[in-house]
């Protein structure tokens, strides 16, 4: 006690996140409740009284990230609305959580995009998912379904088309599983839903009108196309969705003057597929495997974010053990592996866009199929990978990749695996990041197209949630492995690439040391796997159970994934036991937020750098739009 | 000097260029020869040039782990005592742990008492659904569902072939162990048996009460003779026919390893089980 007196009173802007939420209530005594829930943590805010609470919290306690903003449909738990912000500081350290709580029937909530502009795309989300209001937002529409969409999908009460039942497992299944096929059953059943004034014979796709309003056109779309029209200086130029820069099914809708941008909207959504709906309708256990189709490039990285938000729920309950050391230094080995993959992936593509054809992602991805030929031989499957395992992972290390000839494959090989991952750690991918900076650092016409091109500042990075290299590249030195460590990266020795110029040259370099740093931290996993090859990859001794009962509470369990900040927010609901399905699975998709600021990042450039621009975001598809 | 980083470029696509030539003159044709020793090295670690493979004339073998649409073993048609009988037991974890829930099982009914029997009656998996992730297999108690490495299961017409049914589904216990044998062995290992938990406990049974009636010795476990020579492998290349487990009392290991290493797995193994029963009670 004597030692806390004596300590010199620490600046509010560096207090303990206890110290900063008694501050808050302190303060906002009539706005603040802390939130006692059972497993919850953070505070929950009365929604008038939001922005000024989040401008303290931003401004005063320093909390200037805004990594998550999401909403939780708590139907038959307390019939509510609730939005969850995950703050965190640049400088480091957890997050402090802070809720706002409205009603179902009419649920309003400020709009916080005028503290963060890094909240736009996720209440825009959070609006057409579950309907939820923001006064204050300058563009709220619907932003992974199409405007005349009728419901909002992931409110408990909404059914998708072939709904069967609320939770998986399904009992159809067994033990009376008599097979059918669900579209073979009727479309127009049950499950289709229009809204009650609509004329199905004048229906008219809004959707449209919608984006083109929204840059400002005054819409008449017809009329800016017609002849008259044409004596504006502006034209609109729509970029994708089919379009090979794009990466997938990417939409760009540009203004240009001339060759200059002056506005450009992302129109995204064209794969949805309600990642999130699915998950909560799944068992824990299910939603690692649809984790991989998240950032397909990556899906190592996927399953451990995953894996960590389970077990922070798990450590909430009595028995529960942590991963074991082996384990441990065989997940940071596979997640740095992927990130080689994806960073090599990233930067070759990013060529592609920039006009290097092809010469030179294909150098890299010979690297890049061997270590897919590593995971398959590990995991089981190149790209789809649903290894880690709540407490564990699906197996050890074989002692050899080894195929054998059967029926399909002819085809042999047979190495130590131990002695392949030395001579790849050491050897060959060290030789394929050197030949990547000799063919493109000094390449007089890769500078020429990226220095001082798509530059993002250091507080926009910051204030419109940017994360991984898109951060790190504006100057901000923000690396969750060492902000907010996870797993054993704490005693692993490596550096946080940054650059300062914020331009798309800087992301790239910032790829190039990250690449230099995995091969550094992969090199001293080596000799960790070396010493613990007795010890068990599973915390209880053997493998876990099919049905795990996770208990009561909400967690966030991130990582730096190679994309940026992959975040997982779960809540477990149901009685004190726990349950064995996800109330809300919610996914922090790097993709997705670090595109918001890319029309910032386009004005004022050509239509040609815009394909640069957005290679150097580097985003995938499966993850933007989930 | 400007140009000088274009230059050292393209004086790397250069060497990349000369390097996919040199595995030309290094093997030949032997390159495209069916031989597996020239694979192994174009793929490994050492090699430099191109590593292309030339699909469909050539294949990579997968590895031991690789998973595709699954399958279900059925006891080798010249079993002593089992030949054809499921190793499924219907009890159903494969459908629930399922993701997408792609499987259908019809638990099966003795026809005279209404019962369960350890046998599913239909068995269904639509592989269009089927997402590969391999749970089916991994939480199955009985070592009854794998999964594939055959993967070109293209077909022209999806409505007809791609709902697998129980024939379609189900494969002799030798294929598996022809695919897999590393895995097979380490399955054996842990269930202590190269037969079916179940056939392992009648035989026991039956060893026992046959020795009560007469005393005769009786024939401990037919597993000693299981031959390899079941239908699946006639299909099979030479090699791996060799390398499949000809029979548990023979040659319970299959390939190369040395004596030490597979004390250890099996010491390991024993631990793991005799912990698994410790954890049940």
């Amino acid at each position: 006690m004597e030692n806390l007196a004596a300590a010199p009173e620490q600046p509010i802007e560096t207090a303990s996140i206890d110290d900063a939420v008694s501050f808050l209530k302190s303060n906002h005594p009539d706005a603040i409740k802390l939130d006692d829930r059972d497993g919850y943590e953070g505070v929950i805010v009365d929604p008038d009284q939001l922005l000024d609470v989040a401008r303290v919290i931003r401004d005063e306690l320093g909390f200037d990230y805004l990594s998550s903003a999401t909403a939780v449909d708590y139907l038959g738990e307390g019939d509510h609305m609730e939005m969850v912000y995950h703050a965190y500081r640049t400088s480091g350290g957890g997050a402090l959580v802070f809720k706002a709580q409205t009603d179902r029937e009419n649920p309003t909530i400020p709009s916080l995009t005028g503290l963060w502009r890094g909240a736009d795309f996720q209440e825009r989300e959070a609006w057409d998912l579950y309907g939820i209001r923001f006064p204050g937002h300058p563009n709220l529409k619907r932003i992974l379904m199409w405007e005349g969409f009728h419901g909002h999908p992931m409110r408990k009460d909404w059914r998708e088309a072939y709904y069967e039942e609320e939770l998986k497992p399904f009992d159809s299944r067994w033990p009376g599983g008599h097979v059918h096929r669900s579209e073979e059953k009727n479309v127009f059943g049950k499950n289709v839903s229009y809204p009650t004034d609509i004329d199905l014979n004048r229906l008219m796709d809004s959707s449209e009108t919608a984006v083109y309003e929204s840059l400002g056109l005054g819409v008449d779309v017809e009329r800016i196309m017609d002849k008259d029209g044409f004596e504006t200086n502006e034209l609109v130029v729509n970029m994708g969705p089919h379009h090979p820069s794009t990466h997938g099914v990417f939409r760009m809708l540009l203004t240009v003057d001339g060759e200059t941008v002056t506005s450009l909207e992302p129109v995204m959504g064209y794969l949805h597929r309600n990642h999130e709906k699915i998950g909560e309708r799944n068992t824990y256990l299910h939603n690692i495997p649809f984790t991989d189709r998240l950032d397909y490039i990556s899906s190592m990285g996927n399953n451990h974010g995953y894996v960590l938000a389970v077990e922070q729920l798990m450590s909430l309950g009595r028995k529960y053990n942590p991963p074991t050391y082996r384990c441990e230094a065989l997940r940071v080995m596979m997640v740095e592996l992927s990130r080689i993959v994806n960073h090599l992936w990233a930067i070759g593509f990013w060529l592609n866009d920039i006009g290097a054809f092809f010469t030179p992602v294909l150098y890299f991805i010979q690297e890049r199929e061997r270590i897919l030929d590593f995971f398959e031989a590990v995991a089981g499957s190149r790209m789809m990978c649903n290894y880690m395992r709540f407490g564990g992972l699906f197996g050890d290390l074989p002692e050899r990749i080894k195929s054998v000839a059967n029926l399909t494959n002819d085809r042999v090989r047979d190495y130590n695996t131990m002695q392949f991952l030395t001579e790849m750690i050491n050897e060959r991918i060290p030789r394929t990041i050197d030949e990547l900076e000799l063919l493109l650092t000094q390449n007089e016409i890769v500078l020429e197209r990226s220095v001082d091109v798509g530059v993002l500042s250091a507080e926009d990075a910051i204030n419109y949630s940017a994360a991984g290299p898109l951060l790190r590249g504006s100057g901000v030195a923000y690396d969750i492995r060492r902000a907010d460590p996870y797993s054993i990266y704490p005693e692993l020795d490596f550096d946080v690439a940054v650059e300062e110029e914020g331009d798309m040259y800087a992301r790239y370099r910032v790829r190039v040391t990250e690449l230099r740093e995995s091969v550094r931290i992969l090199r001293q996993i080596l000799p960790r796997l070396e010493a613990t090859k007795d010890e068990s990859i599973w915390a209880d001794g053997k493998p876990g159970a099919y049905q795990p009962r996770v208990p009561h509470g909400e967690a966030y369990g991130r990582v730096e994934n190679g994309k940026g900040e992959l975040g997982y927010y779960l809540v477990s609901a149901g009685g004190r036991g726990g349950s064995s399905n996800p109330w809300r699975y919610h996914v922090r998709a790097p993709s997705f937020i670090n595109l918001t600021p890319l029309g910032r990042m386009s004005q004022g450039y050509k239509v040609a750098d815009i394909v640069g621009i957005l290679g150097s975001i580097d985003i995938v598809l499966g993850e933007t739009d989930r | 000097m400007y140009g000088t980083g274009l230059a050292k470029g393209l004086l790397l696509t250069l060497r990349h260029f000369v390097e996919s030539y040199m595995d030309d003159l290094r093997y030949g044709f032997r390159k495209y020869h069916h031989s597996t020793d020239n694979f192994g090295i174009r793929q490994g670690t050492k090699t430099k040039g191109v590593i292309t493979v030339q699909y469909p004339d050539e294949k990579v073998a997968v590895p031991e782990r690789f998973r595709f649409v699954p399958f279900l073993i059925v006891e080798d048609e010249d079993h002593p005592t089992r030949a054809g009988k499921d190793w499924c037991t219907s009890c159903g974890i494969c459908a629930k742990v399922c993701p997408p829930q792609c499987i259908w099982i019809v638990r099966g009914n003795d026809p005279v008492t209404g019962r369960p029997v350890p046998e599913p009656e239909a068995f269904f998996i639509d592989i269009d659904i089927c997402m590969n992730c391999g749970y089916c297999a991994e939480y199955c108690p009985f070592d009854a569902i794998k999964m594939d490495h055959d993967y070109e299961l293209a077909s022209y017409d999806r409505t007809s072939h791609h709902i697998h049914d129980k024939e379609r589904l189900s494969k002799p216990n030798s294929y598996w162990r022809s695919i897999a044998p590393t895995r097979a062995y380490d399955e054996m290992l842990v269930r202590g048996t190269w037969e079916h938990k179940d056939a392992a406990k009648e035989a026991r049974r039956g060893a026992s009460s046959a020795r009560a009636r007469s005393s005769q010795p009786a024939a401990q476990a037919p597993a000693a003779t299981v031959t390899a020579a079941a239908p699946a492998a006639e299909a099979t290349p030479e090699s791996s026919a060799a390398a499949a487990p000809s029979s548990a009392a023979e040659s319970p290991t299959p390939w190369s390893e040395d004596e030490a290493k597979r004390e250890e797995r099996r010491r390991k193994a024993l631990e793991r089980k005799a912990r698994r029963a410790a954890k049940q009670g």
